[in-house]
């Protein structure tokens, strides 16, 4: 008998190490043979850990599974128990989404490169090494994809730059460093599956003329270092990695690097500082990172989803991508549900959705049961959404002209219990504790914000106004978007939410 | 825990040797030292700087820079609360409070038997099992008050 219990650091978290192996000690009292798969996850986080039994009618999911449970899931003989929940492929999470990153993630085990093969896997890569540098650049080009990491830039441009840069040595590098609250896309592909990672950026690597690669993760995911460093060296053993990918004559290696513990480093140019083993500071552009990044040598710098959607753009091509989204927000969208919502997890689905569809119908309200009452979209320097903007869009533009930002697409939710003044003070206080300390603006303005926030929770009206040219001051004189965007979280709660400034309602009154 | 400074010489010439040939390896290395000794002692500082052809100020203030560095030995237990947003619409707050509370300390500080260090941590990617923690590197999500009673005995104990 064949079941997969997730290995996914989502579900370890609540159990699914505990139910592994009480499914093994459970099967051998009985005497049943069970091969046991330690999958990536689907992305239900609510339903984890979300067990799955093979049968000839496909797989059939169980959750959410306790290890106490395993003994009556044996008993009922893994059917008709109160925890089945059906074939997995027929969840209404599952058949709702268009899966393309995460078409493989938990579906395969992780780390098997024949399984990767059985699923599409290097499909992309074979296509790419029979095309031309050039084609390769605009079949990227083509399909629209822009930067997953916070910034919507075109990728496809950003490899051209570097491709037609000049130098003896260009790198790759994939920003891993996921530090927005609310998002976990990034660590569920490298955890669930990270060949899709290794094949973007080899593919990255052919059509930029670039040799070398480094995934930069952060150490908050102890997990998902584990698996990809794994994942490097069965690539490179299986000569998919090395002076040589896949017999092509063409060279492209990588190795995984970790970070420690710096919000600013997930900032394309703090993190080539880290990553040479400086202090994490912004650097001023330009010179762009595209021309003078790694070593001052030409480097193209992208977020983990950026560079895992490129296997199945090459693979199915570049029309059949863009073909997904709206307006200038092409192919899909990994949203991550989280915080206080009844179904949270990973939801992949073509740009266009509705804010209000994903908050009430998707994530079914908050898990409290109680009135939703504001959604911050994009992190910690994204904007809190009020239910009166619910008709928002999913896509770049949109939210850029809602005053707020799609960021990496985590979206927080919060019921009525929310005070929006203290959600304000700590949108300051994190700002305050991450700057670089480069600019002056970011790293007083942020102290200033907290104390000038604690000024209105005192009560003092005056302080509204002042709290505003702050934000303008950091908005507009920051060098990063660490102290610029941090006026997104604070204005968008006093705007939004005048109740909860409370002299501000005095004042209005 | 007093660490010895030939001892520290020793072993930190080790982890350079170890790091030879390497594209910036100062922080690969200042993580191998920190898992060799619990923190970085002052000690290694000069023995880096001298390899790497850096001054000890410059070393040391890479150090500082990232906040997962630590001059001190933490705890026999390190136990990580997510501060950040998802958990905080959790009731994350709560939780952090009740931690502090019992272990009658505050962030960055060890409880005087030497049993728990407790540090703040801003997302774990667990956000959709929030609150989150990280127990010596363990995850654990869904850390209600009785979650969270359980790990305090954990690491108490
Ligand atoms: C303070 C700050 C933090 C950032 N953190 C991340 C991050 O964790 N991951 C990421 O991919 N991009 C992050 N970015 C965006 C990067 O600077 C950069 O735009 C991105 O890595 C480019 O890749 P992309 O084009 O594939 O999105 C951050 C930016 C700022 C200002
Ligand atoms: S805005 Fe803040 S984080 Fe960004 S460069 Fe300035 S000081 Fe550094
Ligand atoms: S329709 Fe223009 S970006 Fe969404
Ligand atoms: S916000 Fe706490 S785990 Fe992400």
């Amino acid at each position: 008998m064949k079941i997969h219990v997730p290995r996914d650091a989502a579900a370890r978290a609540v159990g699914a190490d505990q139910v592994a192996a009480a499914i093994l000690a459970e099967a051998d009292r009985r005497g049943i043979a069970v091969t046991l798969i330690r999958n990536g996850s689907r992305g239900m986080v609510w339903l984890e850990p979300l067990v799955e039994v093979t049968t000839p009618e496909g797989r059939m999911a169980f959750g959410p599974v306790a290890a106490s449970d395993v003994a009556g899931l044996f008993d009922a003989g893994w059917q008709g128990h109160p925890l089945a929940l059906g074939p997995t492929e027929e969840l209404p999470w599952m058949m709702m989404q268009t899966r393309l990153t995460f078409a493989r993630c938990g579906i395969t085990d992780p780390l098997c490169l024949e399984d990767y093969r059985a699923h599409h896997g290097l499909k992309g890569l074979h296509r790419a090494l029979t095309m031309t540098r050039d084609a390769m650049l605009q079949e990227v080009i083509d399909s629209g994809l822009r930067g997953r990491g916070g910034a919507g830039f075109p990728t496809g441009i950003k490899w051209k730059t570097v491709s037609d840069a000049p130098a003896d040595q260009k790198y790759i590098i994939c920003n891993a460093d996921e530090g927005d609250s609310g998002t976990f896309a990034d660590r569920m592909i490298m955890e669930g599956d990270p060949f899709t990672l290794i094949e973007g950026m080899t593919i990255a690597g052919l059509a930029t003329g670039a040799t070398r690669g480094y995934v930069y993760m952060r150490s908050e995911y102890p997990d998902a270092v584990q698996v990809m460093a794994e994942a490097v060296r069965i690539a490179r053993d299986a000569g998919l990695l090395g002076p040589s990918v896949m017999g092509s004559g063409r060279a492209f290696d990588m190795d995984i690097r970790v970070g420690a513990g710096a919000y600013v480093c997930g900032e394309e140019t703090s993190l080539l500082n880290s990553l040479e083993g400086k202090r994490g500071v912004v650097r001023a552009k330009p010179p762009l990172p595209a021309l003078e990044g790694f070593f001052g040598k030409p480097t193209v710098v992208n977020n983990v989803i950026s560079l895992a959607s490129i296997p199945v753009i090459f693979d199915k091509g570049a029309a059949y991508y863009r073909d997904f989204g709206l307006g200038r927000s092409r192919g899909t969208i990994p949203l991550q549900i989280a915080g206080n919502v009844r179904r949270g997890g990973l939801f992949e689905i073509a740009f266009g959705m509705s804010l209000g569809q994903i908050v009430d119908d998707i994530a079914g309200g908050t898990a409290t049961g109680r009135p939703v009452k504001a959604v911050q979209v994009g992190g910690p320097l994204g904007a809190y959404f009020p239910r009166a903007l619910f008709d928002t869009p999913f896509c770049y533009e949109e939210f850029a002209g809602a005053e707020g930002l799609v960021g990496h697409a985590g979206i927080v939710v919060f019921d009525d219990s929310a005070d929006m003044l203290k959600q304000a003070r700590f949108a300051m206080e994190f700002c305050a504790i991450e700057s670089c300390g480069k600019c002056t603006p970011c790293r007083i303005g942020a102290v200033r914000g907290m104390e000038t926030v604690d000024r209105i929770a005192r009560g003092d009206a005056a302080a509204i106004p002042l709290l505003r040219d702050l934000c303008a001051t950091m908005k507009s004189g920051s060098l990063c978007a660490l102290g610029g965007f941090t006026p997104y979280p604070v204005m968008s709660a006093l705007t939004h939410f005048p109740e909860d400034f409370v002299p501000l309602h005095e004042a209005a009154e | 825990m007093q660490v010895d400074e030939a001892d520290v010489c020793a072993r930190v010439g080790d982890i350079l040797d170890a790091h030879g040939g390497m594209e910036g390896p100062l922080l690969p290395i200042l993580h191998a030292v920190q898992d060799a000794f619990g923190h970085v002692p002052m000690a290694a500082l000069p023995v880096i700087a001298d390899r790497l052809n850096l001054s000890r100020a410059e070393v040391h203030g890479v150090v500082s820079f990232y906040h997962d560095f630590r001059s001190q030995p933490h705890g026999r237990h390190v136990l990580k609360l997510c501060r950040a947003e998802a958990c905080q619409s959790m009731g994350g707050d709560q939780v952090a409070d009740r931690a502090r509370a019992l272990l009658g300390i505050d962030w960055h500080q060890t409880t005087p038997d030497g049993a728990v260090t407790l540090e703040p941590v801003f997302c774990l990617g667990l956000c959709a099992c929030a609150p989150a923690a990280l127990v010596d590197g363990r995850v654990v999500g869904r850390v209600d008050q009785a979650r969270l009673d359980s790990l305090l005995d954990e690491v108490r104990a």
